[in-house]
């Protein structure tokens, strides 16, 4: 709470200055959040602007555990997307992420802390230059940043560090494959007394190729992002790929590295949601 | 200190004024109206609304009940508050002159035991995996209620059930109530079967035409606790939340929902969906009969969906 007022502080120091400059030439935001003219100077640093439905961010309208909160970023609606971000407005540490999608498809999941009720944005640049902006609100009883991780309960916890889960699926009609993660980490904020910010930084999904290891998606990871971090992308083996290498490190220089095998023959291709109105369900 | 006497005058006046006017609010528009419905011999029910903890219903979404035995009355659950529960003594006392022999609290859930200030004289008997649940997270709970449903609160303080009950059979006047202690649908659960009229109060582990809740849920062991239910020989089902019945539909309905549910995300986690994606997963048309279906969809996606993703991936490195 202590980094949280300070923050805040900084924040409203700058709002004083900078807001009136700017006001006229920007859209109002549509969830009306205080901080909202900072966060687009702080993020998007002069850069154009829009709010745009187009970009599809999905969160629960009231977060259940502020320690891990579902958020979805799809901006697959948009074409040429080559930067993404998630943000959380009122949270001490506001932005929870930026993705390079690559050739990937702009789509990004994972889970986050969220400190208080909030608005939760998710952006994505297109070529042009023009920032596409949408988000939600989040209610909730708060805490999520400042709550010790669930993993120092465990005495076995540091040997652990670092541990990947992952799968691929194979690629759909639409050519993309979804790829989902799960790294151990506490992935601490350092806004808890007495334990050190430590948290997974960076990520990069490469392929293994007999020619060489190309990239295919980066994620800059930051504080908000839960414990234990999970993600799904979509992402585009190139066909002569025979293995996903995740490569990342921790803001101690703790490294992440895991081989994630290609799909087996016979496995299906993620179920996809987007077609709407296709009915999806089990057990009926 | 410091303060010039003139500035503190007029803070006071200011304070005192939104106080009293609060206060005025409070006292003219916040009630429970606890009417108990008799549903069998010397047997009654509060019954409450199928909704979520809401501003409006102050938190009443439970079935309280009491029994007046020869040798007193037996209450079951206090509810979401200390107002509740002073509102609901004051109602058994409209039925009977008995006095309160003891209190039964079923789960450590906040509409369960939130009004137990309301009964500190007698003794409120709860199973051990209740008591320490409520010691570990009793704070907690009532913070979260107090910002759900605000003023209907006020007052209300974590009292802790001081009477550790065992799985037995006791007997109040002519009432012979066996104590049957389960975990599933939180880890200690106590349902309590009056064997004089066969009223069967459930606490937590049947919800009847309301979406089924899972925060401190284990979904087989709660399906196990189901079976119990079925073994059991009974003549009205009263679930904490929902609906009362004169027969077991309401066990397998519950039974559905969970089997759907867990099952529903198993699949979803293999086929490779995200959480976020989940929360939008449809819902078959039969369980629309289930009220805050989606919302408390959603919640149960939360509490389950981490569990089952970090069974279901494989390790990687």
């Amino acid at each position: 709470m202590r980094y949280a007022l300070r923050h805040m502080g900084i924040a409203g120091a700058v709002l004083a200055v900078a807001a009136p400059a700017l006001a006229a030439s920007s859209p109002s935001d549509p969830l009306k959040s205080v901080m909202w003219d900072i966060l687009r100077d702080q993020y998007f640093d002069g850069a154009p602007v829009v709010f745009d439905t187009a970009v599809k961010v999905t969160a629960p309208a009231a977060a259940e555990d502020t320690r891990a909160v579902p958020l979805s970023v799809d901006a697959t609606a948009l074409e040429r997307v080559v930067e993404m971000v998630a943000i959380a407005d009122l949270n001490p540490f506001p932005l929870v992420l930026r993705y390079h999608p690559g050739n990937a498809a702009p789509y990004i999941a994972t889970r986050i802390k969220i400190q208080q009720a909030t608005a939760v944005r998710g952006a994505a640049r297109t070529a042009d230059g023009v920032w596409h902006v949408s988000g939600v609100l989040v209610d909730a009883a708060g805490g999520g940043c400042s709550a010790p991780p669930a993993s120092y309960a465990q005495k076995d916890w540091a040997d652990h560090v670092g541990e990947v889960q992952a799968r691929l699926w194979p690629a759909g009609e639409d050519g993309v494959a979804r790829l989902r993660l799960r790294i151990r980490h506490p992935n601490d904020t350092g806004l808890v007394d007495g334990i050190p910010a430590y948290f997974v930084e960076t990520l990069q999904v490469d392929a293994q190729t007999p020619g060489g290891s190309p990239t295919l998606a980066r994620i800059d990871s930051l504080e908000p992002v839960s414990e234990n971090p999970v993600y799904s992308l979509d992402i585009r083996p190139p066909p002569d790929a025979t293995a996903l290498i995740l490569r990342g490190r921790d803001n101690q220089g703790g490294e992440i590295r895991a081989t994630i095998p290609m799909p087996l023959p016979d496995a299906k291709p993620a179920i996809s949601l987007k077609p709407v109105g296709q009915p999806w369900s089990v057990g009926q | 200190m410091s303060m010039p006497l003139l500035r503190r005058l007029v803070l006071t006046a200011a304070l005192t004024a939104g106080l009293m006017s609060g206060a005025a609010q409070a006292a003219g528009t916040l009630t429970y109206d606890l009417k108990p419905t008799r549903i069998a011999s010397d047997t009654y029910v509060f019954e409450g609304s199928t909704k979520h903890f809401t501003r409006a219903n102050g938190g009443n979404i439970l079935n309280s009940g009491f029994i007046v035995t020869a040798d007193g009355v037996i209450v079951i659950q206090t509810g979401p508050s200390r107002r509740y529960g002073e509102e609901m003594r004051a109602a058994i006392r409209k039925v009977t002159e008995k006095p309160i022999r003891k209190v039964f609290i079923s789960n450590l859930h906040p509409d369960y035991w939130l009004g137990n200030q309301a009964f500190a004289d007698v003794p409120v008997a709860a199973l051990p995996g209740t008591i320490a649940g409520i010691q570990e997270e009793g704070n907690g709970i009532a913070e979260n209620m107090y910002r759900l449903v605000g003023d209907w609160m006020r007052g209300t303080e974590v009292t802790l059930p001081n009477e550790p009950v065992y799985g037995s059979t006791v007997k109040f006047g002519d009432h012979r109530l066996r104590l049957i202690p389960l975990s599933g649908h939180t880890a200690a659960d106590l349902m309590i079967l009056d064997e004089s009229t066969g009223v069967l109060f459930t606490g937590g582990v049947v919800f009847c035409d309301r979406t089924p809740t899972t925060p401190h849920a284990t979904v087989a062991d709660w399906l196990k606790e189901l079976d119990a239910v079925d073994a059991l020989d009974i003549r009205l089902l009263v679930p904490n939340h929902g609906h009362i019945r004169p027969d077991k539909a309401c066990v397998a309905q519950t039974r559905d929902w969970l089997t759907w549910l867990d099952g529903t995300l198993r699949q979803a986690v293999s086929s490779g969906l995200d959480m976020a994606e989940a929360l939008e997963l449809p819902i078959p048309e039969r369980f629309q009969v289930l009220d805050v279906l989606r919302e408390e969809y959603r919640r149960s996606v939360a509490h389950l969906w981490p569990k089952i993703e970090q069974e279901s991936l494989p390790r990687v490195n």
